[in-house]
């Protein structure tokens, strides 16, 4: 099913969490909702699970209004970032409970919730699992419960509320895998909040980068990673130097670098080299990490590889070259 | 018996701290409870029979009991009706309320009684409206009922309410999202979590309605047979320096409100494992 949300706003008290903000998922993709906290991709979740309701604007699915739908009617599956597991029923039952409350004439037999429960089960890989209580399973197991439980009513839509944001940083990538597994065998219109620009990158489709009630950019990893439309998307998507090949550019906003298309050279080769003294040299990793200071004083991060070291053999008040690679302009409020 | 065996613990005293807490309970309930038996005991078995199963008597129990337990059971729903709207909703004055909610403790209870039969006899500001209605209040069992109620109110809302504030919002998010309407999450969702402490509310009113005295003197009119409570017959007894028959009715009054709160208590265990769901063995 395809969700679109019409210049949705929203806001709390004296707080915009929201502002008119346009938002379009087609049918079967896997989009993240990227920002900061406070950039209002919670709520807009929300409002599109039918948990908030907007100030102003429309929520369609498949074209058709849902705005004045309740979240019980909306047929969504919503998996939150604490669990929100039913404390005191077992695995089966909190799975079985969106079959359960269904009205009797709707409501499947024992017999077919007990194989629905299972499939499901089995496809979180928790088959053995089913007597016992979320507090006797680890953090990943239970957010593998709550996706079971959000799948077993058959919802159009799924959407996750920062799924992995409560768990450790191994099991994190691990589920965030087999997310993306589960969603190429499933098909399921799914959208997921998080601040993790890397997971963002790694799982989603197309990614929503939101920042202060708006939207900054919407674009494939690659697009947002390679082309970022803003200097806030540009910032917010990895580290960042900000740097300047003449003195008098300190009027304008710098060049935007990343670290690892900073080339640094022992001699001055070709344009806008600038001259830099090394501060540090981080060798442990699969990339060697050099902090330079120019010499109009910007604080340069560079990611050289092993090798590239092995040959310049960088060691701390070197003096050098450092030229930026690739890198961009941003002026004040639009990008160039 | 292995009862008493010590485990090695990082929190040292236990045998201290049980010795303690057996020497107070004893020096506090049990000897001045156990001097009522004995008291008690100087009764004849025929004298004792007499005096806890006279008609009179037996009419209070009832009463005391029964009147207890509707007032009890008129709190716990109520009572979570308050305690629910004093946590989930922020609202000019819900501090005020909050407050309130222990005047009942605070306040003597002979003003409680006395301020109720004002308001609800025949001429008062709210008696009067329902007279024509051919429900009076004052100085019937209703009237008593109501009395309890304000009574045993804080015991409710205080249990309930930390055991709602830490049921988070997002349970019922997550129940309303898979489907479950209103009743339908208080049933399976809301509910088994509150069981506990909305019995034990249930249980620590009814245990207070039970011994209350100073409210209800006044609403009942303390007719025998109709609108005399146990408490007040141990009272009358006294006056008329029959010691001996105060004393068995409080023993059989004590040994009923023990039994009861027995039975409460195993409620309360049925319920919790019942609502927990078959599999709570854990693996």
């Amino acid at each position: 099913m395809s969700i679109e949300a019409r210049s949705i706003t929203k806001s709390f008290g004296t707080f915009t969490a929201l502002r008119a903000v346009n938002l379009e998922v087609k049918e079967g993709e896997l989009v993240a909702l990227l920002g900061p906290s406070g950039s209002g991709k919670t709520t807009l979740l929300r409002i599109v699970a039918g948990l908030e309701f907007a100030d102003a604007g429309n929520v369609l699915f498949d074209g058709e209004d849902a705005t004045e739908r309740s979240a019980r009617d909306r047929r969504v599956g919503f998996v939150f970032q604490h669990y929100a597991l039913f404390r005191h029923m077992n695995v089966f039952e909190n799975v079985a409970f969106g079959l359960r409350v269904r009205p009797r004439r709707e409501r499947p037999s024992t017999r077919e919730i007990r194989e629905r429960v299972h499939e499901l089960l089995r496809l979180v890989q928790l088959d053995g699992m089913s007597e016992r209580l979320p507090s006797q399973l680890s953090g990943g197991q239970r957010q593998r419960v709550a996706l079971a439980r959000a799948l077993a009513v058959r919802p159009r839509v799924l959407l996750l509320d920062e799924p992995f944001g409560a768990l450790d940083s191994r099991v994190r990538k691990d589920l965030r895998r087999w997310l993306r597994q589960l969603h190429d065998e499933l098909h399921i219109t799914s959208v997921f909040v998080t601040h993790d620009q890397e997971e963002a990158l790694e799982l989603a489709d197309r990614v929503v980068v939101m920042n202060q009630g708006r939207i900054e950019q919407v674009g494939t990893p690659e697009q947002v990673y390679h082309e970022p439309a803003t200097r806030f998307v540009y910032e917010f998507l990895g580290d960042v130097n900000i740097f300047h090949e003449r003195a008098e550019d300190s009027r304008h906003g710098g060049i935007y670098v990343r670290p690892h298309a900073v080339e640094i050279t022992r001699r001055p080769i070709g344009d806008g080299a600038v001259s830099a003294r090394v501060q540090r040299v981080h060798v442990a990793g699969p990339t060697v990490k050099v902090e330079l200071v120019t010499e109009f004083g910007d604080l340069v991060q560079a990611e050289i590889s092993q090798e590239q070291q092995r040959r310049l053999a960088l060691t701390r008040e070197d003096a050098v070259y450092v030229r930026p690679n690739e890198s961009r302009v941003f002026s004040e409020d639009y990008s160039i | 018996m292995g009862l008493l065996r010590t485990k090695r613990s990082v929190l040292p005293g236990f045998g201290l701290t049980l010795g303690f807490s057996v020497a107070y309970l004893c020096l506090l309930i049990l000897i001045p409870l156990a001097g009522l038996f004995v008291k008690s005991a100087s009764l004849t078995a025929a004298e004792f029979l007499a005096a806890v199963g006279s008609p009179r008597a037996l009419a209070a129990y009832r009463l005391s009991f029964g009147a207890s337990f509707a007032a009890a059971a008129a709190n716990a729903v109520f009572g979570l009706v308050v305690a629910w709207v004093l946590v989930r909703y922020r609202f000019p004055g819900s501090g005020a309320l909050d407050a309130l909610v222990d005047l009942p403790f605070a306040l003597p209870t002979a003003v409680a009684g006395i301020t109720l039969t004002t308001l609800l006899a025949k001429n008062g500001w709210l008696g009067r409206y329902l007279e024509p209605f051919g429900i009076p209040v004052a100085y019937t069992p209703l009237g008593i009922t109501i009395a309890l109620i304000f009574i045993g109110l804080p015991f409710v809302v205080r249990t309930v309410q930390p055991v709602l504030q830490d049921l988070e919002p997002e349970l019922e998010e997550a129940a309303a999202s898979l489907g479950a309407n209103r009743f339908e999450t208080f049933r399976r969702v809301l509910f088994p979590t509150l069981w506990p402490a909305l019995v034990t509310g249930f249980a620590l009113a009814f245990a207070r309605s039970l011994g209350e005295y100073g409210s209800v003197v006044f609403i009942s009119g303390n007719m025998p047979m109709k609108t005399e409570i146990a408490p007040l017959l141990i009272v009358t007894q006294l006056e008329q320096y029959e010691y001996g028959a105060a004393t068995a009715i409080a023993a059989v009054l004590l040994v009923l409100s023990f039994a009861m709160l027995l039975g409460i208590n195993a409620l309360q265990r049925y319920g919790t494992r019942r609502f927990a769901g078959a599999g709570e063995e854990p693996a």
